[in-house]
């Protein structure tokens, strides 16, 4: 079975099964945004939202994280987490999907780290396909994250009355095998979602003035572009686009002792590249001193250094850190600025 | 070499644990900078290359990236001079002989001993540049046949902020090496020159093909030391030097020690001037 449907009458009792099966994130209303929850009542899941506030990212790669459980005396170090658990990402976009595949490539990347890789094998992502904009922060088309590129276990498509799941991994089909409720496409289904694809050609358009390779080209001749001085001076710094970024991981690590003072726990918790002391050494000398080369930094980390490295995007056109950008700095006008002044040039 | 897979596999399944090991000597060399002697739990080697860095760790201080000052041929222990600048170091330095450790690494590309061998080579160490680069001159002196001419400048602020007194002056004396010392300031003690580093650069007579230059020292001291270098016609190549950042994990992931799309961790701290000069603006603290 390649593709199954299933009617939309029939999803809660397929959220109730699946929540039987491990541990279930959705995404639900939190008043007027989204946020990636445990499912408690499956009432709530809801499928029509826009990015939600933090990716969920933060079920893979968690805000503070244990790394190391150790005692001063005697001197010990243990495994701090025993066992990962299993869990289900349901309701996911395809551009958050890009953004786990982003961090599965720099995580598998020698040195590897066995926290992310532990956790990132006992997650099921159940995808969800946009079929409408979700505002007009998003650039998913422009980085082609506006229809799905694999990494999922199960993408959903809603075609209507029913649900067309494409099924993309024996993860993913046990949890639709054997179900009375989910049943293998026919013909029918099949040329709905061909439709379908085809009616989503004309909604969404590339949101940057030039393609990507174009965008690619102006990253590589724009590193004394004044774009990124104009970017500087609106920015606080407040470091709200990279916490909200799927593909932002860049952490610090710091030991929290119990009372006992003499065992604690060594965390890594997320961290910025915009916070003023991210590249200070401890002679004073600092690096990144201004915001502007900050900002530049966050821009290269996801439309340079990692095409270099990985050829892969790190921007996934989830528009998050435009949305939550307190100074309005957004990223379709600082990219378009960039590709209109190299090309001026 | 078994000892050695141990220590590599260890980092592979648990690369955030680090390694008991214990301070077997620890002194004062300046104000500021503290020796240490250390050896890993069970006296394994560290198995490092000259210029590498450790992570050391003191459980609930934290962690900080150190380089390692003593060359692979020491068997049997590695040691680090740190200067007390943080949280971290100043705990460090309140540690003495029989105090415990934990150590991560060796991490990072060290000085390319291989392409080195036969080459004559000039060092030039400004102040604490001189802790990674010890590890090199340790080595060189060890396999001093493998290495054409070795010309040693060390400059640092006055007198009294040498460091590894005892060991430069016997590296003075040795006649298989040439040891220029310069201070920016001197004490009414001070028989040697005073002036910056650069000034010892033009009066070095070197073959530019056949040379090495290997400069480590304070941002500020770079941009001087490499241009007189180059107007010696050494090829950009040939040219090393090494980068100190705020390595938190040494991994290559936290971040912190990027420069451009470089994770100095695992690409560095040791560059040669042909990759330097490519990045465009963020080796230099002022640059913008």
């Amino acid at each position: 079975m390649k593709y199954a449907v299933l009617k939309k009458e029939n999803l809660n009792k397929w959220l109730e099964y699946l929540k039987k099966k491990a541990r279930l994130y959705a995404p639900r209303k939190k008043e007027n945004l989204f946020v990636f929850r445990p499912v408690k009542d499956v009432s709530e899941v809801c499928l029509k939202y826009i990015p939600t506030i933090l990716p969920p990212k933060k079920y893979y790669f968690p805000q503070k994280e244990k790394l190391l459980k150790f005692s001063i005396e005697p001197f010990k170090t243990a495994k701090a987490i025993s066992e990962f658990e299993e869990f289900i990402l349901f309701g996911v976009h395809t551009c958050d999907i890009a953004g786990i595949q982003c961090m599965d490539v720099v995580f598998r990347d020698g040195p590897e780290d066995p926290n992310y890789l532990n956790r990132k094998d006992k997650m099921t992502i159940i995808g969800i396909e946009c079929l409408e904009y979700c505002d007009q922060y998003a650039n998913c088309a422009s980085m082609a994250n506006h229809v799905p590129r694999g990494g999922y276990d199960l993408m959903l498509v809603d075609i209507g009355e029913k649900f067309i799941i494409h099924i993309n991994s024996e993860k993913g089909e046990r949890l639709v095998k054997g179900l009375s409720y989910i049943k293998e496409s026919g013909e029918t289904e099949m040329s709905a979602l061909e439709r379908l694809r085809e009616a989503k050609k004309k909604v969404f358009k590339e949101e940057f003035n030039a393609p990507l390779n174009k965008v690619k080209q102006a990253f590589n001749q724009g590193f004394a572009s004044r774009v990124w001085e104009d970017v500087g001076k609106r920015c606080v710094a407040c470091g709200n686009c990279t916490a909200v970024c799927p593909t932002c991981y860049c952490f610090d690590v710091l030991d929290d002792m119990d009372l006992s003072l003499n065992e604690g726990l060594r965390y890594r918790i997320w961290n910025s590249c915009q916070m003023d002391d991210f590249a200070k050494v401890a002679g004073g000398e600092d690096f990144r001193k201004e915001r502007a080369n900050r900002q530049r930094h966050r821009y290269y980390r996801k439309f340079k250094y990692p095409v270099d490295k990985f050829n892969r995007y790190f921007c996934t056109g989830c528009g998050r850190c435009s949305r939550s950008c307190m100074a309005q700095i957004n990223l379709i006008e600082t990219v378009n600025s960039l590709a209109a002044e190299v090309k001026e040039s | 070499m078994i000892e050695r897979e141990i220590l590599l596999e260890k980092m592979k399944t648990s690369p955030y644990r680090p390694i008991k090991a214990r301070i077997v000597e620890a002194g004062m060399l300046t104000d500021k900078e503290k020796f240490f002697r250390i050896e890993l739990e069970g006296g394994i080697d560290l198995h490092h290359q000259p210029g590498q860095f450790v992570m050391v760790s003191i459980f609930g201080y934290g962690e900080a990236p150190i380089s390692i000052c003593s060359s692979p041929t020491d068997k049997g222990y590695f040691e680090l001079t740190v200067r007390n600048v943080g949280t971290l170091t100043d705990k460090l330095h309140r540690l003495g002989e029989g105090d415990v450790l934990g150590i991560r690494g060796p991490f990072g590309k060290g000085f390319p001993i291989d392409n080195m061998f036969g080459f004559d080579l000039v060092i030039a160490a400004g102040g604490l540049g001189l802790v990674p680069l010890r590890s090199l001159i340790r080595y060189i002196m060890y396999n001093r046949n493998d290495f054409g001419n070795v010309q040693i400048l060390l400059g640092c602020k006055t007198p009294k902020d040498l460091l590894f007194g005892d060991e430069t002056k016997e590296w003075m004396r040795r006649a298989e090496i040439k040891f220029n010392c310069t201070v920016d300031r001197a004490d009414p003690d001070w028989k040697g020159n005073v002036g910056l580093i650069t000034s010892l650069i033009p009066g070095v007579d070197l073959n530019p093909t056949r040379t090495y230059g290997v400069v480590v020292g304070p941002p500020v001291m770079y941009r001087f030391v490499l241009s007189e270098l180059l107007k010696k016609n050494i090829p950009d190549h040939q040219i090393l030097v090494s980068l100190e950042r705020r390595m938190r994990c040494g991994l290559g992931k936290c971040g912190h020690c990027q420069i451009e799309g470089v994770y100095v961790c695992q690409c560095g701290p040791v560059f040669d001037y042909a990759q330097l000069k490519n990045f465009k603006g963020e080796c230099h603290e002022k640059a913008a």
